[in-house]
């Protein structure tokens, strides 16, 4: 488990930072439910493989990682500011 | 005399008391149009341009990647994480970098120098006794304040100067209302109007800056922004009233002063109240 708390009070960035968290920790791949542009920019910087997914626990998206359901995202899947 | 007219909910009425301001006045004025997302005062004046437009830059860092040995002092000192670096390489945001210069000073390496980005231009009309000066910020560009400073430089060193503001109480607002001898806080007497106003007095009076209140659209709400301002001892200037000619003016690309010649007397009257609660400055 990684602290993110840096983000709660970003006024931007929060995207670029969480990306360098990750990065930081020695992940090899990311599974999340959206990344936008600048993350995946310093993820590909890293060469960390990103996996988007609509699963709804983080123990279900893990499931489907490791039985190799889920594609590796060749660019962000989301604009910037996407909510 | 410089003077700023601000509101916290758009739609107030900003452009119009600026620009029927500016028409009556009897000298030499400018008027900068400080709502570089969406400047709209041109379309009420017919100008002639006074010259090219100046191209406005923000100073944004490059790194020489044999300089740099990834130390990442410049991602730590950037408040606004414009730089992020990875496994010792430098990444830079262009569109999140301030301009502030900080990550150049700070670099143990002198690996980081500035390239300019523009961010947009600053137009100047020529319309009678009216000069409009204008930023106009480029698509995309997030980053108002720097073009906003910029449009400020034009400010006359002596006579007088109408700023419009964009609206609410954020960062390009705060820029535009620095160093004005008075602000001008256009509203309407609805809920809204009255909600986003007390924000609006909350932001003048952390900035210092003396106000009063100009209610356009008198009549068409309630009597709760008059009410307001005698509980605040905040000078109410002037009440626009809620006249459909001054709108169908508008949407004509006409001033209230021009179409409805019994209009002058108002703005000239808040002219000579502001001047007189001004008096003294500059």
């Amino acid at each position: 488990m990684l602290d993110n708390q840096q983000n709660l009070n970003a006024a931007q960035g929060a995207g670029i930072q969480s990306a360098q968290t990750v990065a930081a920790g020695g992940a090899q791949a990311l599974v999340s439910g959206h990344c936008g542009p600048k993350a995946f920019r310093v993820l590909a910087a890293a060469n960390i493989k990103v996996y988007t997914t609509t699963a709804a626990t983080v123990s279900e998206a893990l499931a489907l990682f490791q039985e190799g359901k889920l594609t590796e995202n060749s660019g962000a899947d989301v604009e910037g500011h996407w909510a | 005399m410089i003077i700023a007219i601000a509101s916290g909910k758009g739609g107030t009425g900003k452009t119009t008391v600026a620009l029927n301001l500016a028409r009556v006045h009897s000298g030499a004025v400018y008027l900068l149009d400080c709502d570089v997302e969406e400047p709209n005062a041109h379309l009420f004046l017919k100008g002639i341009p006074s010259g090219e437009p100046e191209v406005v830059t923000l100073p944004i860092p490059e790194i020489d990647e044999s300089l740099c040995d990834g130390c990442g002092a410049c991602s730590s000192f950037c408040a606004y994480k414009a730089l992020a670096v990875l496994a010792k390489r430098v990444l830079v945001f262009p569109e999140m970098c301030h301009g502030c210069g900080g990550c150049m000073r700070i670099c143990p390496k002198g690996a980081i120098h500035e390239i300019p980005k523009r961010i947009g231009v600053v137009e100047t009309l020529q319309a009678g006794n009216l000069t409009l000066v204008q930023g106009r910020l480029d698509v995309g560009v997030a980053m108002a304040p720097p073009l906003i400073r910029a449009v400020k430089a034009h400010i006359p060193k002596a006579g007088d100067a109408l700023l419009d503001a964009p609206p609410g109480t954020s960062c390009p607002v705060i820029a535009t209302l620095r160093e004005t001898d008075y602000v001008v806080l256009v509203t309407e007497p609805t809920p809204f109007g009255l909600h986003d106003l007390t924000l609006a007095v909350a932001m003048v009076r952390e900035l210092q800056r003396p106000f009063g209140v100009v209610v356009n659209r008198a009549g068409s709400g309630d009597e709760r922004v008059q009410a307001y301002c005698r509980a605040e001892e905040i000078p109410l200037l002037a009440e626009i009233p809620d006249d459909r000619r001054i709108a169908e003016a508008y949407s004509r690309g006409a001033l209230a002063v021009e179409a409805l010649p019994e209009y002058a007397s108002l703005f000239q009257k808040l002219w000579a109240t502001v001047t007189e609660k001004t008096h003294g400055r500059r």
